[in-house]
């Protein structure tokens, strides 16, 4: 357990103190990835409550208001502080200046105060549910936001808060991959990584201040009885949904497209090949943050829109659709002739593949608009968004922690326990929602604390699948908070990536390079000329 | 293969004649995502094994995708997808269109039930009942927050929001009993907000709602009485008695004062002075109505004392109570102009 031998950003400065004062962006990022577990084990145990609750129709644990409340727990704290900042601001922020042979970022007190604005939001938004308990779901609908007994205040303000956070950390990141890249490192052979969390910060700069606006409407209502979406002053509570979706369909791009960048990375990296097709990529990463922006309406098809509103955010759903399709395409194609390790990091890319596919095309079957009028605000609904979110995004997330673990601690784990708790993680995934998927065709509407009976065998089937799925998170908790002190000292470069961010130590020293880093080509080229490929 | 596949991905009976065309498509969908998700999982498996690592260090080709795959790769599924969306739209339209000759029903959502109101008929609450092979057009509406009217055997659901109206169609081929659920979140008791559609032959929907308008009880037929409140039974009362003839529930003034807002307001009257029209002057002008006639109506209402029951008297006092606007600010226009604003 010998700390690692070379100077490091670990070792810059070991209080407390140079933690909360530091600019560096991997100290940020490391930060970010803190908190961010943190709320991820919050969010999941309110998911647990709410399983359990489920097992059996009528009162199992809890009475409806709780019941109403944990929802809401659960949805604001995991979008909000988990999903969301999940992957740009942790590994965005560790991983982007390095990818690109930079420094830090460009504005790097910005950066540590969107930590503290994070703090900020997250600690008003949880005082809010803890004392008074909002009881009207992540969505805010009005007019029950507007009317109910429940706090909403504090919680509004809290995201408004936090979304102060997300907008400054787009703005750094625009910023630095405009400005900060390093000689030579020309657009088109930035890593895909970066590609992806430069859309992102596009949709966060661009989507986040409509949330902001949305939010603090509701306030003006609860506060001064502002008459803008309640109907009693005369308000227009649909107008509520239109601008909510305005921000939260393409906030689904903010918690999906970091995603497809880590595994853009992983496939190559554990395949030892070049991106299929990087271009592809690269155009379909900026098409959906631009498409992505077209199709709020698919979430209304039920609320009286009009027929032909309804076809159109239908056909532009299709088109984003045809964006991920052919990232799916592209990723298949790169594990063609490569050379493939069977690793934590890449055992959860293919789940997150297949996951992202299946979740996908529901979200097609949905753009259909006729098939939506059955599974709209069922539980078909909740496990095609589980499926983007935990399949394919908290997928992604722990083949980034896997893939970067050495990266950021200079340390390995345990690779076989990994490789298990990747499999135990996949199998308890499809055993928790694909009986929901089930349960939405049945019929059974989302935020129901009661059910008929006919309901029950499914969530029975959910609530066992979950528990495993908590079992699979506490065993990678544990060897990971094991291998942080134990864990055998990694080396620079121990996956033999070819990303960009490998060029530098691992734990990366405080400025990163010693040297300038070149670029003659772009990332992730292994093939070597003087060794023909056989066969 | 219908039923087969039905029961395989956990569709409820088909209860109307959209739910037959939708589970189609649904099908076709399902079927192709399982197809090509089983040919991605396999292709992937096969260059697991096939370009499985042996050495640290296997060299690698450099493999790019030539133009035309990448057309492929968008054209196959923009095509399938864009295929897939004309069906499904064009039902979608159908859907979202009413014929023309369908029987109207109006129905309120309120925390945590839904009302029915037939426009020349009775209402009830929870229970709504129609005839088998007509199309039925349901008009929607809610008295507090958005509820969605959702009937999983038929494939379908709109939203009930206040202040306005959407509206719903379907047609149920068979008679039968379906589930009618709320499917957006409204509060406490959203998961208990259930109803029930009842699906008669046409003859017995005729009898039923000839019984129902004759204010008759008939014992076998379903739906024939449900539990009332005084309210309910006071506006039931009100339609059997003809006083909703001179009276109307929408604020507008007719032969009689409205019972809009009625309950608790000051009342100027003929001749001078001022009653609270309160419980005990709602029956004494039901009893004897010349007694004390407000200002700017002629006395010409017959007296209804020995010809209404205490029950129903009283039932018609709660009834004229809770006709209030729902929230302050709401004026009674946007309250719907035929349904009684009852419970």
């Amino acid at each position: 357990m010998s700390p690692p031998a070379a100077e490091s950003y670990l070792s810059d400065g070991r209080t407390v103190w140079s933690w909360l004062t530091t600019h560096d962006h991997k100290r940020i990022g490391v930060m970010f990835l803190g908190l961010t577990l943190f709320f991820f084990f919050l969010g999941g145990l309110f998911a647990l409550a709410l399983r359990i609750e489920l097992l059996t129709p009528g009162r199992t644990v809890m009475g409806h208001l709780a019941y109403n409340r944990m929802f809401t727990l659960h949805g604001v704290t995991m979008v909000w502080l988990f999903m969301i900042p999940a992957i740009p601001s942790a590994f965005g922020n560790f991983l982007v200046p390095l990818m690109i042979g930079a420094r830090d970022v460009a504005f790097p007190r910005l950066n540590l105060a969107s930590v503290y604005l994070y703090v900020l939001g997250a600690s008003v938004a949880l005082w809010g549910m803890f004392e008074g308990g909002a009881d009207t779901g992540w969505t805010f609908y009005t007019p029950y936001s507007t009317t109910t007994g429940t706090a909403v205040l504090p919680v509004l303000v809290g995201v408004f808060i936090i979304g102060f956070s997300t907008i400054l950390t787009g703005l750094n990141f625009i910023a630095t991959v405009h400005t900060l890249r390093a000689p030579g490192l020309t657009w088109m052979k930035v890593p895909l990584f970066v590609w992806a969390i430069y859309g992102t910060s596009i949709i966060q700069v661009l989507a986040t201040p409509v949330l902001g606006m949305v939010l603090l409407l509701v306030a003006l209502e609860r506060v001064v009885g502002a008459g803008i979406f309640d109907p009693a002053r005369g308000g227009d509570p649909i107008l509520f949904q239109h601008l909510f979706w305005f921000y939260s369909h393409p906030a689904v791009y903010i918690m999906v497209l970091p995603s497809m960048g880590v595994i853009s990375e992983a496939v190559s990296a554990f395949s030892r090949k070049n991106a299929f097709s990087y271009r592809m990529i690269v155009y379909s990463t900026l098409g959906i943050a631009f498409v992505g922006f077209f199709t709020w309406g698919h979430h209304m098809f039920a609320s009286g829109q009009s027929t032909f509103g309804s076809g159109a955010f239908g056909a532009m759903s299709m088109l984003v659709a045809i964006f991920t399709a052919i990232k799916i395409f592209s990723w298949l194609g790169t594990l063609y002739r490569g050379s493939i390790a069977i690793e934590s990091p890449l055992i959860y890319t293919l789940g997150f593949m297949f996951f992202l596919f299946f979740g996908g095309m529901i979200g097609v079957a949905y753009a259909t608009t006729s098939l939506n009028l059955h599974w709209h605000d069922t539980y078909s609904v909740v496990a095609h968004f589980h499926f983007i979110m935990v399949g394919a995004t908290v997928m992604a997330f722990l083949a980034a922690l896997h893939y970067w673990f050495p990266k950021m601690s200079g340390r390995c784990f345990p690779k076989k326990l990994a490789n298990g708790a990747a499999v135990l993680i996949i199998f308890g995934f499809i055993a928790t929602f694909v009986p929901q998927f089930l349960l939405g065709n049945l019929g059974m509407p989302r935020r129901y604390a009661d059910y008929p009976p006919h309901f029950q065998s499914l969530h029975v089937a959910s609530t066992a699948g979950a528990s495993l799925l908590a079992f699979g998170f506490l065993v990678i908790a544990a060897y990971l908070a094991w291998s942080l002190r134990y864990g055998a000292a990694a080396g620079d470069n121990p996956w033999g990536s070819e990303g960009f961010e490998w060029r530098s130590a691992s734990p990366p020293p405080t400025h990163n390079f010693t040297t300038p880093p070149e670029y003659p080509t772009g990332p992730h080229e292994y093939a070597r000329e003087e060794v023909p490929h056989a066969a | 293969m219908n039923e087969l596949l039905r029961r395989l991905f956990f569709l409820p009976e088909q209860g109307s004649t959209f739910a037959v065309k939708v589970d189609h498509l649904h099908y076709v969908l399902l079927l192709t995502t399982f197809a090509v998700a089983v040919g991605i999982g396999a292709v992937g498996i096969f260059f697991l094994v096939r370009y499985h690592r042996r050495t640290a260090s296997d060299p690698t080709p450099r493999v790019v995708a030539a133009p035309w795959m990448e057309a492929l790769f968008i054209g196959v599924p923009l095509s399938l997808f864009l295929l897939w969306f004309v069906l499904g739209f064009k039902q979608f339209v159908w859907v979202m269109s009413p014929p023309q000759d369908s029987l109207d029903v109006y129905v309120t959502g309120k925390q945590w039930m839904w009302k029915f109101t037939y426009p020349g008929g009775p209402s009830a609450i929870d229970r709504l009942v129609v005839p088998a092979g007509r199309p039925v057009r349901l008009l929607l509406t809610s008295r507090d927050v958005i509820h969605s009217f959702y009937v999983p055997d038929f494939r379908m659901k709109r939203d009930a929001i206040p202040g306005r109206y959407t509206d719903l169609w379907f047609e149920a081929p068979r008679p039968g009993r379906h589930l009618v659920l709320c499917a957006e979140y409204c509060g406490l008791d959203h998961s208990q907000m259930r109803g029930e559609v009842v699906v008669l032959p046409p003859a017995d929907f005729e009898a039923w709602q000839d019984a129902q308008r004759r204010n008759l009880p008939v014992a076998a037929l379903p739906g024939a009485r449900t539990p009332e409140s005084m309210a309910v039974r006071g506006e039931r009362v009100a339609a059997a008695q003809g006083c909703l003839q001179c009276h109307t529930v929408t604020g507008a003034p007719h032969i009689g004062p409205t019972w809009l807002g009625l309950y608790g307001r000051k009342e100027p009257l003929e001749g001078g002075g001022v009653v609270l029209a309160d419980e005990a002057y709602l029956t004494e002008s039901m009893m004897d109505p010349l007694a004390k006639v407000v200002a700017g109506y002629a006395p010409v209402m017959p007296g209804y004392h020995g010809r209404l029951s205490a029950e129903d008297s009283g039932a018609l006092v709660e009834f004229i109570k809770s006709l209030r606007p729902p929230r302050p600010g709401v004026t009674a226009a946007e309250e719907p102009v035929y349904v009684p604003t009852g419970r």
